[in-house]
């Protein structure tokens, strides 16, 4: 047993870290910038929040384009892509070791890891010569970002629901409905969609898969604020748009297939979520007074800050398991689908625990709030969305039970009925 | 990196569960559970140090295997899984390591064969009163080279041959008053009083010492470090027992809910039972982790070893406590009778997580780790 690096991977670190070092910022435990209202978590590709309204967030997304751009120019932008589209060609455990270096560095998230993490790979698959060689390059550079138009009003964990209509006319596609939570719709250049192009058909067997130009007339896009006063999803409405039919990706009817390409590369797009941990609390308990004194010598104090550590350590000792297979050149186990369960309710606790050690201080949300820089405050509300986006909680658990344990699947009312004579509650 | 055992390390591992498999049965656990005079089982005893796993950790020219602490962790996972009723972690994991690592040389030459050979049986004791064992509750004492006290639980004191206990070798009644004393139980002076235990297959008596000869282990007035010491090694291997037992729980618990039917369909299909397994997976798979961090600590001599061992400790604690009573519940009705083995688990588990301190001190002794290492 070693945490030591083989010769080539010590020199790949090196290789990024040199390029890193050169190119970022290094990021404190609890970061003083002055904008970092969030606590820069990349989930399915929400951006860092950004105050100062439509012109700051321009800059921030120039500026993410600015070091996009370079990234890619190193090489470290699209690791796993094969050369011919602009990727490193490279290994999951180069990925890895990449991904462990940036964590240590500020540096934007959040616009271009859903292109290059799953509809990239999607097209690769699904695409035809002349799109991958167009698009492929251009989203590794971060010139043109992409979104993904999968959940609906009433297709969030029940994904296969989708309603939004593809009715074939000539040769082309005309759509209409609405799809929701789509991070990144309000800068994205290009989309990705799943549509039910035939209602009569099985739920999982009537959808087909197209790409589209986001300025297609007939498209909207509406930001949706959440509790955290800020917005990185949207609404988007389709009315009428009408695409060719050289950009469906997969048979008519088979868009079930292709969105499992699409999610089977999720888990690897959602990044490592750096910033509010034990790392963070335990600092913050260090400074903060209670009644007996300072947080971290009350015992009550001290026996949840165990709880958090071994929960946030045993995160971290899972993946170092799963990186010695990748190392290995062997496919890592299940041991990693407890990732985001584990993550998204230990930051809601820790946040919450915090807030009340901070007593009525623990209100105020307010840039001058002399505590943590509001640390804790953002946490609170970034971990309510966090146990849904990507999965809920309650999708996780049954992703375990289903697919590692091997339990028997849930009976299912929508599996044998054609979709336009499903319950819906809304008829 | 190579955040793994090693390919003979997890041969070890399938012959050693292959082994319990076959010798170590419930029905051979049971028979330790329902007879109040049988404290441990002789014959798997016999078995498993004539194939050297007592020796596993213990070095060659003190008649063991020569092996690594890595080995002696995987067999530990594998005697949780079976719920061996043997004192091996008495024997082993304290008594020897205590011995191996602070014994003079004439004691290493003296105990350890008859340790490694499994022919003779050590154990260790430092409580004397309810709660929390701290320096100022050790009355027991040593003076005049004979002891007088008393302990209460030993854990597999019926059964050892040997003792070593923390005892006051000077008057002033703290930490740096205590030493540590081998004994030889069979003596006179030494009255032995059975207690039932929650997990009979892991029992306990209490001992009395009256004018009791005795030979210091160690430096004059070191006991509690060496206790802190020896106890961070050994949570590393509890911590592999509890993981291998939490494992057994969750496979057993899943069997049942997939052969039980209630409302025309397998129990397991339903979502409240299968979101309690599924956090019996997070959690056992967050305690593996843990405790293959303490394995590597423990392997390595680390510094890191006292925060890897509490981690190790709390987050096993946790999931085997965890499994072993959702088990219970997830087999309804018949989960808690004698007939299902249910209880076997949920006693050990419970067991586990109290024998070398509760998980209320190693979450203190976590917190009071990482505060000691960020000011190193």
């Amino acid at each position: 047993m070693d945490f030591n690096d083989s010769q080539q991977e010590a020199a790949f670190r090196k290789e990024a870290r040199d390029f890193l070092e050169a190119n970022a910022e290094k990021r404190s435990i609890i970061s003083d910038k002055p904008n970092d209202k969030s606590p820069q978590i990349a989930v399915a590709g929400a951006p860092e929040t950004v105050k100062g309204g439509k012109e700051a967030a321009q800059e921030a997304l120039e500026r993410a384009k600015v070091w996009q751009k370079k990234k890619a120019e190193a090489g470290f932008a699209a690791i796993l892509w094969p050369k011919e589209f602009g990727g490193y060609g490279g290994s999951p455990i180069q990925q890895v070791i990449y991904s462990q270096e940036e964590h240590d560095y500020l540096v934007p998230s959040g616009y271009f890891e859903i292109g290059i993490g799953m509809l990239g790979p999607t097209m690769m698959v699904w695409g035809k010569d002349e799109d991958k060689k167009r698009y492929l390059p251009k989203m590794i550079t971060g010139e043109e970002i992409w979104c993904q138009l999968f959940s609906e009003p009433s297709a969030g964990s029940d994904l296969a629901g989708i309603k939004m209509k593809a009715e074939k006319d000539g040769d082309e596609w005309v759509l209409n409905g609405q799809k929701v939570w789509t991070s990144g719709a309000h800068f994205a250049d290009y989309g990705m969609i799943v549509a039910r192009s035939d209602p009569s058909a099985l739920k999982h067997k009537g959808l087909t898969y197209f790409y589209l130009d986001m300025k297609t007339p007939g498209i909207e896009v509406r930001p949706i604020k959440q509790i955290s006063g800020t917005s990185n999803f949207n609404e988007v409405f389709f009315n009428d748009v009408r695409i060719p039919d050289s950009q469906r990706l997969g048979g008519e009817g088979e868009g079930w297939k292709v969105a499992l390409t699409t999610l089977m590369n999720e888990r690897l797009a959602v990044g490592d979520p750096p910033g509010l941990d034990f790392d963070q609390i335990f600092e913050a308990t260090k400074e903060l007074e209670v009644e007996d004194g300072l947080a971290i010598k009350n015992s009550e104090v001290r026996q949840k800050m165990a709880d958090w550590y071994v929960q946030s350590r045993g995160l971290q000792y899972t993946k170092f398991r799963s990186i010695t297979a990748l190392s290995k050149g062997q496919t890592p186990g299940p041991e990693l689908s407890i990732s985001k369960l584990v993550t998204a309710s230990k930051m809601q606790d820790v946040s919450a625990y915090a807030l009340e050690l901070m007593d009525s201080s623990g209100m105020v949300h307010h840039d001058q709030n002399p505590v943590l820089k509001n640390l804790f405050q953002n946490g609170y509300f970034f971990s309510a969305a966090m146990r849904i986006a990507g999965g809920t909680d309650e999708v996780l658990r049954n992703i375990i039970a289903e697919r590692v344990l091997g339990l028997p699947q849930d009976e299912r009312a929508d599996k044998k009925v054609p979709f336009n004579e499903l319950p819906s509650g809304k008829n | 990196m190579n955040f793994d055992f090693s390919d003979d390390q997890k041969l070890l591992r399938d012959q050693a569960r292959k082994f319990l498999f076959d010798k170590c049965d419930r029905k051979s656990v049971r028979t330790i559970l329902d007879d109040d005079q049988l404290h441990y089982h002789k014959e798997l005893w016999s078995q498993i140090s004539e194939m050297g796993w007592t020796g596993t950790a213990i070095p060659e020219e003190y008649g063991g295997l020569g092996l690594g602490m890595l080995e002696l962790c995987v067999i530990a996972e594998e005697l949780g899984r079976s719920l061996a009723p043997t004192p091996f972690s008495s024997s082993i994991y304290l008594f020897a390591e205590f011995i191996k690592n602070y014994g003079s040389e004439d004691q290493k030459k003296k105990f350890l064969p008859l340790i490694a050979s499994g022919e003779k049986i050590g154990t260790f004791a430092l409580s004397e009163t309810n709660g929390t064992p701290k320096p100022s509750n050790v009355k027991t004492e040593y003076s005049s080279e004979k002891i007088n006290g008393y302990k209460s639980p030993v854990s597999d004191g019926e059964t050892a041959d040997y003792l070593i206990i923390a005892a006051n070798s000077d008057n002033k009644g703290n930490r740096n008053s205590l030493s540590l004393y081998i004994i030889d139980l069979h003596q006179d002076g030494v009255s032995k009083t059975s207690l039932e235990t929650i997990d009979p297959t892991r029992p306990a008596c209490s001992i009395k010492f009256e004018n009791v000869k005795a030979e210091l282990l160690g430096e004059q007035g070191m006991a509690w470090d060496m206790t802190e010491n020896i106890f961070n090694r050994a949570a590393v291997l509890y911590s592999f027992e509890q993981v291998g037992g939490a494992q057994v729980s969750l496979d057993e618990a899943k069997k049942y809910s997939m052969e039980r039917f209630a409302f025309g369909r397998q129990i397991g299909s339903f979502q409240a039972l299968k979101h309690k397994m599924a956090d019996m997976y997070v959690k056992i798979e967050l305690a593996r982790s843990n405790a293959y961090y303490g394995a590597w600590a423990l392997s390595t001599d680390s510094n890191e070893l006292p925060v890897a061992a509490a981690g190790a400790r709390v987050s096993a604690s946790d999931a085997f406590n965890y499994a072993a009573k959702e088990n219970i519940q997830i087999h309804g009705g018949v989960g808690f009778t004698w007939d299902y083995d249910c209880h076997l688990f949920y006693r050990r588990s419970k067991l586990l997580s109290l024998n070398i301190g509760s998980t209320r001190q190693w979450k203190e002794n976590l917190i009071s780790n990482l505060e000691k290492r960020n000011i190193v």
